[in-house]
């Protein structure tokens, strides 16, 4: 005789397993949704907080301009949205508005990165890019692992990504500002825009800010193992 | 919206952990009757009279096992039992090479009776010696297999209980030395624990080859041993499990086995067990979900039959992952060259998966470690932290769909499988 107790105890036990496993993975995608919110929060503070700077600029001098200047977190914020974007469990929702805001910060800071280049008359240092999440881009995968390359390589160069195909009016002013075709991974160096994927040499070469800032890093290493 | 994979990987992953519960819960339950168990071989061995022991006989069946027979032997006849109860039949089924010569020394032993005959399957070879058996009870015991001295003492006392019908021992690993090996010791003290649950249960599906004693009777009630899809011990217990013939599980008795020690002799065997199980259980489909049949009908037979489709199906999903991975990897390569300095140095809690899935396999793997424990306890006596214990975590979960998806594929094909 079977005794249908038992089976209905383990399967209350494995209920209450399963049940635990998933309120314990949503309150610690929340916490990680939050947390991303905060960098957020902290990007848009930065970004307020050098535009005053900079509107302070006239009266004074570009070399009053420090090293902390623009905000140091927009590239570990969009890692962390990307690795958001590209895992099961987070509010697709929750995900798509935080991606909103981090294109906003991102062209924001890209204004402000270009005034600051005009203004002070120095080597722009920022790459504008566009993937595509819509169809599948291997070459977008690939681009994103050189651009990340160059990102640890260069610590002060800038990569503006945006996805192509993002319902968001100001992604899609970019677009047209710089007449962008719909032949991606595309970038935007020095207003010129570059099709397909491109290695971390052929980026070296044709981005003068980034030879700059190559010699820049050879000379302090070597003037580092001289000392 | 929850894709059909993730669904399945779900309910998968929600059988396993159920099982997982299932054995804990029958571990609680049985602790008191194991204890009992070991007293009752305790007075049985303190108390016994000779004139008591019911007489046994053991079957070997051989075929070209002239390396191990003699061995085999030997732990019979140090077996701790009245010699005047105990007698021994070996049947050569057609040996080729010099099996014969080696066991006809025993020609002249007033325990051995013995047998030569043309090749026709093991089954045979043992009906052979069932049909000269005139003892109480009766087994059988592999070429390739070794009793210790007090395993029929610990098997014996078992059918006081006039219910009993047929016992089955423990069996462990005979002298592991490669890590495949290393492997299936920790498998086979897995399989002890499940074994000892089953009993409890009443549900083993499984009388094995190596020393499993049944009352006579039984075979000249329901019949000898059959072909039976290469598995005759499985159809033997389903049979009896059909007809509600008891039959349980001694712990204590353990009985070692020579076991495969490369990859295809492993996947070989394997696949026989899998594809005699599946195919036994086709014959015996009557009795899946059937209330008669208890633990039995209801539980044990689907899930085990379930379980091959999920594992299957488990590592699968695994399997792919990692390709994926593997092939992002690539991509990097291709893209960056090969660099030690892709991954940041620091550690963010944020990176780690922390998605349902990977919790409820995090807590599915601690439930298979603690189970692991209590059957290396149960099986060993302590626990022993081992090698064979990681290889069988990391290793041994992705090689057992290689034999179940090649059985399933021979079931389905109705390809016949090899001994050897």
């Amino acid at each position: 005789m079977v005794d249908s107790r038992k089976y209905v105890f383990a399967f209350f036990i494995t209920a209450l397993i399963f049940g635990t496993a998933i309120y314990a993975s949503n309150k610690l995608t929340d916490k990680k949704i939050q947390d991303v919110r905060d960098i957020e929060a902290r990007v848009a503070a930065d970004i307020l907080s050098s535009e005053t700077q900079f509107a302070l600029l006239a009266e004074t001098s570009c070399r009053d301009i420090g090293p902390g200047f623009l905000s140091k977190e927009l590239g570990p914020l969009g890692e962390k949205l990307s690795y958001a974007d590209n895992s099961k469990g987070f509010n697709l929702e929750d995900v798509d508005s935080l991606k909103r805001s981090y294109f906003l910060l991102e062209i924001k800071d890209y204004l402000l990165m270009k005034r600051l280049t005009e203004k002070c008359n120095i080597k722009p240092t920022f790459i504008l890019y566009f993937y595509s999440t819509k169809d599948k881009c291997e070459d977008c995968e690939k681009m994103g692992y050189v651009l990340t390359a160059l990102r640890n390589k260069y610590p002060d160069l800038r990569v503006y990504s945006f996805d192509y195909d993002y319902d968001l009016g100001a992604i899609q002013t970019l677009t047209s500002i710089y007449k962008i075709k719909p032949q991606l991974p595309a970038l935007i160096v020095n207003g010129e825009p570059y099709y397909g994927f491109k290695t971390v040499d052929e980026l070296e070469t044709k981005v003068p800010a980034l030879k700059l800032l190559k010699t820049a890093t050879s000379t302090n290493a070597t003037t580092t193992l001289k000392r | 919206m929850v894709d059909v994979q993730t669904l399945i990987l779900y309910c998968s992953l929600f059988i396993s952990l159920f099982f997982e519960v299932f054995l804990l819960i029958t571990y609680l339950e049985v602790r008191g009757e194991i204890k009992r168990e070991d007293e009752m071989i305790k007075d049985f061995t303190n108390r016994r009279s000779d004139d008591l022991c019911p007489t046994v006989t053991v079957i070997v069946p051989v075929l070209n096992e002239e390396k191990t027979v003699l061995d085999t032997v030997d732990s019979l006849l140090n077996l701790d039992y009245p010699m005047d109860r105990l007698s021994y039949i070996i049947v050569d089924d057609g040996s080729t090479d010099s099996t014969w010569n080696v066991i006809s020394k025993y020609q002249d032993h007033p325990q051995f009776k013995i047998f030569k005959k043309e090749n026709g399957g093991k089954h045979t070879a043992v009906n052979l010696g069932l049909e000269n058996v005139t003892s109480e009870l009766v087994g059988c015991l592999d070429a390739d297999s070794f009793v210790t001295p007090e395993a029929l003492k610990k098997i014996v006392p078992y059918f006081n209980d006039a219910s009993v019908m047929a016992v089955t021992p423990s069996i462990k690993v005979h002298e592991p030395k490669n890590f495949l090996q290393y492997i299936q010791k920790t498998e086979y003290s897995w399989s002890i624990f499940l074994r000892r649950m089953l009993s409890s249960m009443g549900a083993l599906y499984v009388t094995p080859g190596p020393f499993s004693i049944f009352r006579t009777k039984v075979f000249r009630e329901l019949g000898n041993y059959k072909y039976a899809h290469m598995t005759e011990d499985m159809e033997m217990a389903m049979r009896m499990q059909k007809n509600r013939y008891k039959i349980v599980n001694s712990h204590g008795a353990h009985v070692y086995t020579v076991t495969p020690h490369n990859l295809k002799g492993l996947v070989k065997q394997r696949t026989r067990w899998t594809y005699g199980f599946l195919n036994n259980a086709l014959d015996y489909k009557a009795l899946f979900f059937n209330k008669n049949y208890g633990h039995f009908g209801m539980f044990i037979m689907p899930i085990a039959t379930i379980s091959i489709f999920s594992s299957i199906f488990m590592v699968g999903s695994v399997l792919s992952g990692w390709i994926s991975r593997a092939m992002q990897v690539l991509n990097r390569i291709q893209a960056v060259g090969f660099t030690w300095k892709w991954s940041t140095p620091s550690f963010d809690w944020y990176f780690l998966n922390t998605g349902v899935l990977s919790l409820i396999i995090v807590i599915a793997v601690a439930l298979t470690l603690f189970i692991l424990y209590l059957s290396i306890k149960l099986a060993d006596g302590k626990f022993k932290l081992h090698r064979g214990i990681l290889y069988y975590l990391f290793i041994y979960t992705l090689l057992v769909p290689l034999w179940l998806s090649k059985a399933l594929f021979d079931t389905v094909f109705k390809r016949k499988v090899s001994w050897r």
